[in-house]
């Protein structure tokens, strides 16, 4: 029996900065912004934090976070993982602090992605294969196989099909528009999503989150010291990475109706956290909402709906702000923006902000359970990351 | 008896009408179309698909060569003939070479076959293929077209035998383009054709006649090429042949394609022949080559192929001038807001050949998975190192699902991508091609075309592509 991160390590403080187009600011701005609002927020000093985990998909090794935040000759340790960076540096940095290791621990992801001069992102190198002969696939076309095989297989027409992911992508501008940390704060409506111009067919621009830059902190420490540092701190209860082998792309068993690392990452997660009905058990969560299809397929892999049902569930609003399980109630990476290592603290932020009763007009009723779902990489050979945290122990 | 065993063809799927052409500058087009490479092909790629076409039913392991022939190679110094060789699947101790810089290339290079077979060879794979650049407002521009060809020369299963091979040579300029010209320059054409195409095919032609006791009336067909349609019916005529002995130029259809007109003409008279019917096919270029064909019974035995029949009838018409333009590199674009593709690395694909040419993957020998690209722990069953080659080159697919990328960088866009599954196992996630967005669907069929798939720091990488089945 695999072991169990429940109840070990607790959330004391974060931060994260307004994400979006910075034209006036570099890395070591947001990496400063966010560190200081999680150092503010825990009630710490900076010489407090032993160790660090520094999340980021561009550049090399630990030294700028150091750099940045003029850590004093503290471990830090860089991690790279696709879009799943930022969850992956908070959950080594959270074993480091169950382990014993350290008492405090920090997990900061950046990106400046505004500084490349594309609207994408630079990375050929994940379908590099070294006879160069890998089709040159953009994250949008990847992402969008998923459409036309979840409609077939479960007979939706190409125009029900494009509604539900307008649909997806109208609750996350909608829940964005109230956060003002979000990129893009204002309300889309469904006609102007529907037509938006074709990016990966039948994907548009609007089914695309965006590319942006900013920066999320977040301060650990073991559960039984939490309180010392303040009255609400937020337990993990699950921490849960799967890496696929691309048996996806290499054999036909895989239809492009699910996304199997999500379900695998999932499964470990809520048997860490104890949960046996996520539809029921979760109170909310963030998912990694790059392309609306991705959303559509995460309901189902986490069990947020059954297999075939979700397209119904969105349709019904049951992922809405006011509905039974919101869904990226900050507005997702639609809304809220993408810069990649920061994502994941991102929604942990989020997470933990509507945990503490702090998410102001977004604040959903009491939630118990939150959780954090970020998929890199293409649907057939992805990186997962999940987190789940809790209001209360045990 | 030594000659042909099989003839292939190759075709690009799109077509320029000519009349686009002259609207563009204002001017009344030629008549007809012309066949038009598109952004992923070249003269390596149309002689793969052609000797692809060519070796349908035969085994790759029973040729003794190959030999290619272009005016217009992807590189000055790099052999092409071992490319087509791997994408064909042929044995390593074969014999190769390129022959070029004469529209002769290709009546060239099938003599040198023929000597070969003389010599002791059992099979020799002979392909040509040409992708000429004529000036913009020009004839030549018109009258080009690209296509390939390829044949089988043999001793075994001859199809069209060989009666008898002249040649004649002369140091002659007509045509010419040296190392850093683009463009096809030619001298007056009354010069070039009376002193030059005229005088130097009669005499090749004459003492090939004589020498064979023969008349044009003994013939059922000539293959003559000709630099214009209207020189080589002229010439025709001047010879003695009637106009139902002069096999179609394809000036009309393709174009002039190089080194593969006389080719592609030699294989249409083949698909009409029956046996005992004689071809005289005659080249040209600083002097002619003039081989004399008579079509056996066993012409009647050969398996079915698409050929030059098959594809002159898959094309797709509606292409722009701008297009071609933009898929000969002839317009400067502006770039791509997209990353820059990594250069190729030469050890990187050295180590792949096998799976980048020949379209192959490996199958797990413990639980019999086909898989795509080449692994080493089967996907299916986790076994380590039990792997055998497999091709998928010749195997039916089917689209699984599918994409229209609007984002990515083309010269054609936008580009579809698909995920296809093989008859028998094995999936390929790849860039579709010379298809059509509104024909797209999951479950319908495919099949895989030898194309280039980019090229950075004057490296060209070549791999395999899917298109919707023809």
């Amino acid at each position: 029996m695999a072991g169990s991160i429940i109840d070990k390590v607790a959330i004391i403080g974060m931060g994260c900065t307004r994400f979006g187009e910075f034209w006036d600011k570099g890395y070591e701005d947001l990496l400063v912004e966010a560190a200081y609002e999680a150092i503010e927020d825990a009630g710490i000093e900076p010489k407090d934090i032993e160790a660090y985990w520094f999340g980021t998909m561009f550049g090399v090794s630990s030294l700028p976070m150091a750099l940045a935040l003029k850590s004093q000759y503290k471990p830090v340790t860089r991690i790279e993982n696709l879009c799943g960076t930022g969850t992956d540096a908070f959950r080594n940095a959270c074993y480091a602090v169950a382990s014993g290791a350290y008492d405090m621990a920090m997990a900061i992801g950046v990106e400046k992605l505004k500084d490349s001069g594309l609207s994408g992102l630079d990375i050929s190198d994940i379908t590099y294969r070294p006879d160069g002969t890998a089709p040159d696939i953009t994250a949008p076309a990847a992402f969008s196989f998923l459409a036309p095989a979840y409609f077939k297989r479960y007979g939706l027409d190409s125009k029900k099909g494009k509604e539900v992911l307008a649909r997806i992508a109208w609750k996350n501008h909608k829940n964005g528009a109230l956060n003002p940390k979000a990129q893009y704060r204002k309300e889309v409506p469904m006609e102007q999503i529907l037509k938006s111009p074709m990016i990966a067919a039948p994907l548009g621009i609007m089914d695309c989150s965006g590319i942006c830059d900013g920066s999320a902190a977040v301060i650990i420490v073991r559960a039984e010291d939490a309180k010392k540092y303040r009255s609400d701190p937020v337990y993990v209860k699950g921490l849960a990475v799967s890496t696929g082998p691309e048996a996806g792309g290499l054999y036909h068993d895989y239809d492009f109706t699910t996304l199997r690392e999500t379900y695998f990452a999932g499964q470990d997660a809520y048997r860490q956290a104890g949960i046996k009905n996520p539809r029921e058990e979760v109170s909310m969560a963030e998912v990694h909402d790059c392309f609306t299809p991705t959303e559509l397929i995460v309901y189902e892999d986490l069990g947020f709906s059954e297999r075939g049902k979700a397209w119904q569930d969105v349709l019904n609003g049951f992922f809405d702000l006011d509905g039974p399980l919101p869904v990226n109630p900050d507005g997702g990476l639609k809304s809220f923006g993408h810069p990649i290592g920061a994502s994941g603290i991102r929604m942990l932020y989020e997470m933990y902000k509507q945990l503490q009763g702090k998410a102001g007009p977004r604040q959903i009723k009491n939630p118990k359970v939150g959780m954090t779902h970020n998929i890199g990489g293409m649907p057939w050979k992805a990186v997962t990351a999940v987190t789940i945290i809790g209001k209360e122990l045990g | 008896m030594v000659g042909i065993t099989a003839y292939g063809a190759y075709v690009p799927f799109n077509r320029l009408e000519r009349k686009k052409i002259g609207e563009v500058f204002g001017e009344r087009g030629m008549p007809g179309e012309k066949a038009v490479a598109n952004y992923d092909e070249d003269s390596v790629t149309m002689a793969a698909n052609a000797a692809i076409d060519c070796l349908t039913g035969f085994e790759p392991a029973k040729v003794d060569g190959l030999y290619f022939a272009t005016t217009s190679a992807t590189y000055k110094e790099k052999l092409a003939a071992t490319t087509i060789a791997g994408v064909t699947d042929l044995r390593k101790d074969v014999r190769t070479a390129d022959f070029t810089d004469s529209m002769r290339a290709g009546s060239s290079a099938m003599l040198a076959a023929l000597d070969a077979i003389a010599g002791g060879a059992n099979s020799m794979l002979v392909c040509m293929a040409d992708c000429r650049l004529g000036g913009a407002t020009g004839a030549l521009e018109q009258t080009f077209g690209d296509g390939g060809a390829a044949f089988l020369i043999g001793k075994e299963g001859v199809i069209a035998e060989l009666e008898d091979a002249l040649s004649i040579s002369s140091e002659f300029i007509d045509y010419w383009r040296d190392a850093k010209d683009d463009f096809v320059r030619s001298w007056e054409e009354r010069f070039v054709i009376t002193e030059g195409y005229n005088r130097l095919v009669k005499e090749a032609v004459a003492r090939s006649l004589k020498k064979n006791n023969l008349t044009p009336k003994d013939f059922s067909k000539i293959v003559l090429y000709g630099p214009a349609p209207r020189h080589q019916a002229a010439l025709a005529q001047m010879l003695g042949f009637d106009k139902e002995q002069v096999q179609d130029n394809l000036y009309s259809t393709v174009g002039i394609a190089g080194v593969a007109n006389a080719p592609m003409m030699l294989v249409g008279a083949l698909e009409d022949a029956a046996p005992g019917d004689k071809i005289l096919f005659v080249t040209y270029g600083e002097g002619s080559d003039v081989l004399i064909f008579k079509a056996t019974d066993a012409i009647r035995q050969l398996s079915p192929r698409r050929a030059l029949r098959g594809y002159l009838e898959l094309k797709k018409s509606t292409m722009l001038y701008n297009t071609y333009l933009k898929w000969r590199k002839l317009i400067d674009l502006e770039p791509p807001r997209r990353p820059d593709p990594v250069s190729p690395s030469l050890p990187g694909m050295w180590r792949r050949y096998q799976q980048s040419l020949g379209l192959y993957g490996t199958k797990c020998m413990n639980c019999g998975t086909p898989q795509f690209p080449v692994q080493r722990i089967c996907t299916k069953c986790q076994t380590k190192d039990q792997m055998e080659p497999y091709t998928f080159k010749d195997k039916k697919a089917i689209i699984a699902t599918y994409t229209v990328d609007y984002l990515t960088a083309s010269p054609d866009p936008p580009v579809i991508f698909s995920v296809i599954d093989f008859e028998g196992g094995g999936r390929m996630i790849c860039e579709m091609t010379d298809s059509e967005v509104d024909k797209l669907d999951i479950g319908k069929e495919v099949e895989m075309s030898f194309r280039k798939i980019y090229d950075k720091n004057s490296i060209y990488v070549y791999g395999w592509k899917a298109m919707l089945k023809k």
